[in-house]
């Protein structure tokens, strides 16, 4: 599996690639608008669309304020319901507590959710490691898993790839995972959708484990939520022995009530259905009734970095919803792959770099990954300010240095002095218009170089505005 | 040599550290709409109907007199010849078909399921804006399983007293201790392509069936 994000390159030299790959931007462009436009008309059935997004963002902000606090009754409520708590600090402390939890089953193969956690972890890889096969479930993490490949976006992790291109994954790779792939199958969505169900069936039916995240965790209940679509969420669920969820911390709602706002705004900020087809809730665990033995890992893992940070901290209200990838003129062109982590898109902008720190080239770059257009707080269900915390963070990497930004701030320094001196101002902007016929259609230099690569400079007029003013109205 | 804090004692207290000097957050302000939908009995029942058929469930409507000959038609018209029963599902519900009964009773395993070819349950509620049913576990439903496997789920719906308009309005009414599925029309992806395809892992077909008038 070449799943990780270890090495990747910065933001734009990422993209830069993608920008040029005519099929992947085209199928961006198409994905996006197509789930953008659905959104629109499934957030305009609801008139109190702005009370719900406010109150969505006040839950969470209590939430975070007093997460410890949550934190802790939640603990309670799922210990006092049959499960079993574990705190995990980093990657490494939660992928060893699952680890050590399969293995105690005596079970080599482990049947999944889809799961932002458990990809932010590296958890397949890890249990891979140690002897354990994961197997993930949902038909886009199925293709991306078969394939080798990264997810790309985070509701619908294989919208790069094409039908033949899942057919060809398919025919190749399914037999050495498990059930082959039937004799000649087509590229039809339908047909390959009954491909996997035949292909996972046997796994389903089989597993004595399954591995979740969740959507929500109720402080009050104890009860989680896992909201999907396909039903391979609710065969892990309750078809196994055990059930190991992994959660962020920041996943807890304070109250049982508080469901009824985001299960409101999040299927129709998400895939634009008023309901998406299930949604599976279990306190701990039930005779009778699905696993009988029910671990929760809460997991930091940089978490509580962004918490102290006042401004950053509300990326945590995050229901990863995924509206702000579709909305993105930036996320549309250069695609999910460039952003080098699990969390792409706006969101992924501002998260990554607090949940990982800015000392790498790609961490430092995501600040940056953005036109700062705006889009993506208007369609936030949280409200997010992501604008406001891209610029927040661009401050805190230019602070620590880097090469590129020293150029910025200079560049910035200089731009103050001319616009404090109206005499230089006037004479560089008549030099400026006298000169146009030689202006190169790319900035020199690095930065300014990649900046015009991607953008037509804009033509200077013939005359200065001032110099016209002067002739024609004064 | 003082013991090492666990990991959850350090990570709370990062977590209370970084929130220590925060403002409190304003009240949560709960103005938002209980429910977008007039206060109307037959319109809400209209509605699910609405939303149920707009997200591919196959609705039907009967009275309890017309219920067994309905459930008996859609499990035929299927072609489910064997159908899984939840303990505690009301007898007369499947008195005119002749598919084979799988009774709960004890435990189908995994594989066992797998052969059944429908599941018939009643639900806990019914929510008509987001065309919704939800299922509890109670009697009647079984556990979750069971409508899960099977590629034919056919769920009766008694109205009024089991729909409501909302998801406001809804969970009040449900009882977090009991394992809950909320069902939106039958099993469906749009991963490839963003084509939808009914049916990936859950069953194909949802057939729900409104029942109004005093059914017990």
């Amino acid at each position: 599996m070449s799943g990780t994000f270890v090495g990747m390159p910065s933001f734009p030299k990422a993209a830069h690639e993608a920008v040029g790959d005519a099929t992947l931007r085209a199928n961006l462009r198409h994905a996006t608008h197509t789930i953008r436009d659905k959104r629109a008309r499934a957030v305009a059935e609801l008139d109190d669309w702005a009370a719900l997004r406010e109150a969505g963002k006040r839950i969470k902000d209590d939430t975070l304020r007093h997460l410890g606090t949550y934190l802790v009754r939640l603990e309670e409520a799922v210990t006092r319901a049959g499960g079993t708590v574990h705190w995990a600090a980093d990657a490494a402390e939660a992928n060893r507590i699952v680890t050590d939890l399969v293995k105690a089953t005596g079970e080599t193969e482990v049947v999944k959710v889809k799961s932002m956690a458990t990809q932010e972890i590296g958890l397949n890889e890890h249990l891979e490691a140690e002897g354990i096969a994961a197997y993930e479930t949902d038909l886009a993490e199925l293709i991306v898993q078969l394939g080798e490949d990264r997810p790309s976006h985070i509701l619908v992790p294989a919208i790069h790839r094409n039908r033949g291109e899942i057919r060809d994954i398919f025919r190749e790779k399914m037999g050495s995972w498990g059930r082959p792939a039937p004799e000649g199958l087509s590229d039809t969505p339908a047909e390959l959708a009954e491909a996997a169900r035949l292909h996972l069936r046997e796994k389903f039916l089989r597993a004595k484990v399954g591995i979740s995240g969740a959507n929500f965790m109720v402080a009050e209940t104890g009860t989680l939520v896992v909201v999907e679509s396909e039903g391979n969420g609710r065969m892990c669920l309750t078809l196994p022995e055990t059930l190991i969820s992994v959660v962020g911390i920041e996943k807890v709602v304070p109250t049982w009530r508080d469901l009824e706002v985001f299960l409101q705004t999040l299927p129709r900020s998400s895939t634009a259905e008023r309901m998406n087809p299930y949604t599976s809730m279990w306190t701990g665990t039930t005779d009778d009734d699905g696993p009988r033995t029910f671990h929760l890992v809460l997991l930091d893992n940089g978490r509580t970095d962004a918490l102290a940070d006042e401004v950053g901290r509300q990326a945590l209200r995050c229901i990863r919803c995924s509206a702000c990838l579709n909305v993105c003129p930036v996320y549309e062109r250069a695609g999910g792959h460039a952003y080098g982590s699990v969390y792409p898109g706006p969101i992924g902008a501002i998260l990554t770099p607090q949940l990982r720190g800015t000392t790498s080239d790609i961490d430092a770059s995501l600040p940056y990954a953005s036109s700062l257009c705006g889009a993506c707080y208007d369609v936030c269900p949280v409200a997010i300010d992501i604008p406001e915390v891209l610029v927040h963070l661009r401050e805190r990497v230019a602070g620590e240095g880097g090469k590129g930004h020293r150029l910025e701030k200079a560049a910035m320094k200089a731009a103050g002095w001319v616009l404090d001196h109206p005499s230089a101002l006037a004479a560089g902007e008549r030099l400026a218009s006298a000169t146009r016929k030689l202006h190169p259609k790319r900035l020199p230099g690095p930065g300014a170089r990649q900046w015009s690569d991607h953008r037509d400079l804009p033509e200077l007029p013939a005359e200065p505005f001032r110099d016209w003013w002067k002739k024609n109205r004064t | 040599m003082t013991p090492q804090p666990s990991s959850r004692d350090r990570i709370l207290a990062r977590v209370r550290a970084a929130v220590a000097d925060a403002p409190e957050a304003p009240a949560v302000a709960r103005d938002y709409r209980t429910s977008h939908t007039a206060d109307d009995p037959a319109g809400v029942l209209d509605l699910l109907h609405e939303n149920l058929a707009d997200y591919r469930a196959h609705v039907h409507r009967t009275t309890p007199d017309g219920l067994p000959a309905l459930v008996a038609r859609r499990l035929a018209e299927r072609g489910a010849r064997t159908v899984a029963v939840p303990p505690g599902l009301p007898a007369g519900w499947l008195a005119a078909t002749d598919a084979v009964r799988r009774p709960d009773e004890p435990r189908l395993t995994p594989y066992e399921l797998d052969g059944v070819d429908a599941v018939v349950t009643g639900c806990a509620l019914a929510i008509a804006e987001t065309g919704t049913i939800v299922l509890d576990g109670g009697p009647g439903q079984g556990r979750r399983a069971l409508t899960l496997v099977p590629d034919l789920h056919v769920c009766v719906v008694r109205a009024p007293e089991q729909v409501v308009a909302s998801v406001p309005l809804a969970l009040p009414r449900l009882d977090p201790t009991l394992p809950l599925t909320w069902i939106s029309g039958p099993s469906a992806t749009s991963d490839i392509e963003l084509d939808r395809v009914e049916g990936v892992h859950g069953p194909r077909t949802l057939e729900v069936i409104l029942v109004a008038g005093g059914l017990t």
